[in-house]
């Protein structure tokens, strides 16, 4: 079972995810080959670790075994499920 | 002659490659440019089990070979044959991290299909497995067709074997073909390099992993600033206070031997030049390689920790506020050290606005150059009083000046970003490598590099300045009763400058260094060091700068002269990486009118408010 769909951005600090879909066309071409390149892909697991201090943004987030910072803006793009549910 | 065959070390960033060339090649290295871009192309030599030489080329870390900067742009083109300056490589090293193997194995899948005989180091395998990770090197080999050695770089483990491996693959006559670049989309060999990975992982037990839990602390939302702010503060203070007892011990040097030779040569034009000139001025120049050498270090460990991504991390959303990105943060915080290297550091910015910013507001930051001026003038003018526990009055001036900068850089951004440099501000992409403890070898290599960048400024362009200036401040000779810097040609330029600036407070010693100071800024200090030592008197002699500088400036100049440095038009050096790294003269004419502008101002708000509060 699997949970709903929720953006990236939204999921709580130290949960453990699967990136569900990317929303490839909301994010600028550099944005998404960065992304790419930090290994975003459907189902990857991913983590959210740490919040910047100021205004909670950027966002560190571990994809698969790295960990990588990116700003809320781009999160949003990344659509992710809770393995329980 | 036959060039040595070359090797390429390639491979993300973050894993440990320019540690792994480091360990093969030692103190054999050289540091040059290739040829129309500012990428820095690192070599070096080392002998192969053989007996024959080998030549290393140390690229720029990738992501992979669609790139997305001048420097990855310079591996693609390495890598294919296709860059000026550079030969295609025998033979490629590709660095993989052992614990990060499904990102960093799509780069090598893409290189391996370039079809260069290839070694893979399996790189830091020492810290998978303190991060409870086993892997089976053997079954790697299989699975991409070339051979793996498990290396620990830091620690020089496994380099005899990749020298092996490298001295087979090159005695193994096999046609070189330049490839033609990635044949598969990203997303296909993302996919293959984590089946790779997942089939060599033979057993995985979770961890609390050391970086993690630094990071709970470091990046924690409340410790995490103020960690920051202390190390800056930290940085600073070590600058100024650590460097006194070298700084010290290399002026006094340098007045002894300048006395011992002054007084060995027949009194007259030549032991002026001699003594007047390079001594006093190239001197002057020299004692702040201490300092200099304190801050590059400061930074060279903060990058090889991986604590300089952490600081970027921190200040991207303040950073956002003036338009800029975190990622612009290292590009200003090594704007510290030199504003040249610092905007060559920008080329990692994605966004050419916001690069364009980052750009120009980096002379804002108080390069090392300017270091020599702030602290002759602090211990001249500043009393070395304590106003706390370990807090020196003479540090938090200099910290002062630093706060300054940083924060007209940061109201400069603002006001650039919604006006000349209209559009910016997209993302903030960074990997956040493992913490690791900084190696002393990788340190002492990147001081050692600096240094010599420096001390070739002080033998080359600070010398012949400094001559120059000499020459003009020496003729023609004053006679009786007459000042030398009165009459002297340069006294007569200095007459034009300082009917420009005698309202801000400056005086005519100042108005003849300014000029001097465009080749490199630390020339103001040797400059005011050649004027004064031509005027002193005899007995006069082994005064130094301080003290008669403390006697001639009023206190409201020496602030003035301060603020006018915060903001100074910036050196030759600046202005000539500007132009190359925007393509044109239009960037850099730009920066330098609007930094002219403020510096006059701010000298100018400053004497007169020292003025009024009755310091002049």
């Amino acid at each position: 079972m699997t949970g709903p769909m929720i953006p990236l951005d939204q999921l709580k600090l130290g949960t453990h995810a699967r990136i569900a879909a990317i929303d490839w066309a909301a994010l600028g071409e550099s944005e998404a080959n960065r992304l790419r390149q930090f290994g975003f892909d459907e189902g990857v697991s991913v983590e959210p670790l740490h919040l910047g201090p100021f205004g909670k943004d950027p966002l560190a987030v571990k994809v698969g075994r790295m960990t990588v910072a990116i700003r809320k803006a781009q999160a949003k793009a990344v659509k992710v499920t809770t393995e329980a549910a | 002659m036959n060039p040595l065959p070359l090797v390429a070390v390639a491979g993300n960033p973050n894993a440990g490659k320019s540690a792994l060339f480091n360990a093969l090649t030692g103190a054999r290295q050289k540091v040059g440019n290739y040829p129309g871009v500012t990428v820095e192309r690192h070599v070096g030599r080392a002998t192969l089990p053989d007996g024959a030489p080998v030549e290393f080329v140390d690229l720029p870390g990738a992501y992979g070979l669609d790139p997305s900067s001048p420097d990855e742009a310079v591996t693609r083109d390495v890598l294919l044959g296709k860059q000026k300056g550079e030969r295609l490589p025998q033979a490629l090293l590709i660095v993989v991290d052992a614990s990060n193997l499904d990102n960093h194995l799509r780069f090598a899948l893409q290189l391996i299909d370039l079809g260069l005989p290839t070694v893979i180091a399996l790189n830091m395998i020492d810290l998978a497995k303190r991060d409870g990770l086993e892997l089976d090197a053997g079954k790697l080999e299989q699975e991409l067709g070339v051979p793996v050695v498990e290396t620990v770089a830091v620690r020089k483990r496994g380099m005899d074997e990749v020298m092996e491996r490298l001295n087979e693959l090159l005695l193994q006559p096999r046609k070189i073909r330049a490839g033609e670049g990635p044949s598969h989309d990203l997303l296909t060999l993302q996919r293959r390099a984590r089946e790779i990975a997942i089939g060599a992982i033979v057993r995985e037990t979770p961890v609390r992993r050391i970086t993690h839990r630094l990071d709970g602390v470091l990046l924690h939302p409340v410790a995490g600033p103020i960690i920051l702010a202390a190390v800056m503060f930290l940085m600073f203070q070590a600058v100024f206070s650590w460097s006194t007892v070298p700084a010290d011990a290399l002026e006094a040097a340098t007045l002894n031997i300048g006395n011992v030779v002054g007084r060995a040569l027949p009194p007259g034009l030549f032991r002026s030049l001699i003594v007047d000139g390079v001594f006093a001025g190239v001197g002057a120049v020299i004692v702040f390689l201490p300092q200099i050498l304190i801050l590059f270090g400061f930074i060279l460990v903060l990058e090889s920790t991986g604590y300089m991504v952490r600081a970027a991390f921190i200040m991207d959303r303040l950073m956002s506020h003036a338009g800029l990105s975190g990622r612009a943060f290292i590009p200003l915080l090594s704007s510290f050290a030199c504003a040249v290297p610092g905007i060559m550091a920008t080329r990692t910015i994605d966004d050419p606005k916001d690069r364009l910013t980052t750009i120009l507001v980096a002379p804002l930051m108080t390069c090392s150059a300017r270091l020599p001026v702030y602290t002759l003038i602090i211990a001249a003018f500043i009393p070395a009083v304590t106003v706390g526990p370990g807090i020196g009055l003479q540090g938090l001036v200099l910290f002062g000046l630093y706060i300054s900068g940083i924060v007209s850089a940061l109201l400069a951004a603002i006001v650039l970003s919604k006006t000349a440099v209209k559009g910016g501000g997209g993302a903030f992409m960074m990997e956040l490598p493992k913490y690791q403890l900084p190696r002393l070898g990788d340190v002492l290599i990147g001081l050692w590099q600096r240094s010599m960048i420096f001390l070739k400024r002080a033998g080359t362009i600070i010398l012949g300045t400094t001559i120059v200036l000499w020459a003009l401040a020496s003729f023609p000779q004053a006679g009786p009763g007459e000042k030398q810097s009165d009459v002297s040609i340069a006294g007569h330029i200095a007459d034009g400058i300082h009917a420009v600036v005698a309202p801000i407070g400056f005086n005519k010693d100042i108005s003849m260094a300014l000029l001097p100071a465009m080749a490199a800024r630390e020339v103001a200090v040797a400059a005011i060091g050649t004027v004064y030592s031509l005027d002193a008197t005899s007995d006069q002699g082994v005064q130094t700068l301080e003290q008669r500088l403390a006697g001639r400036w009023s206190l409201a100049t020496a602030l003035a002269f301060l603020a006018w440095f915060v903001f100074a038009p910036q050196c030759i050096s600046t202005i000539a990486v500007t132009r190359r790294e925007t393509n044109g003269w239009r960037w850099p004419l730009f920066m330098v009118s609007y930094l002219f502008v403020l510096a006059y101002i701010a000298a100018g708000a400053t004497y007169w408010t020292a003025v009024a509060f009755g310091l002049g």
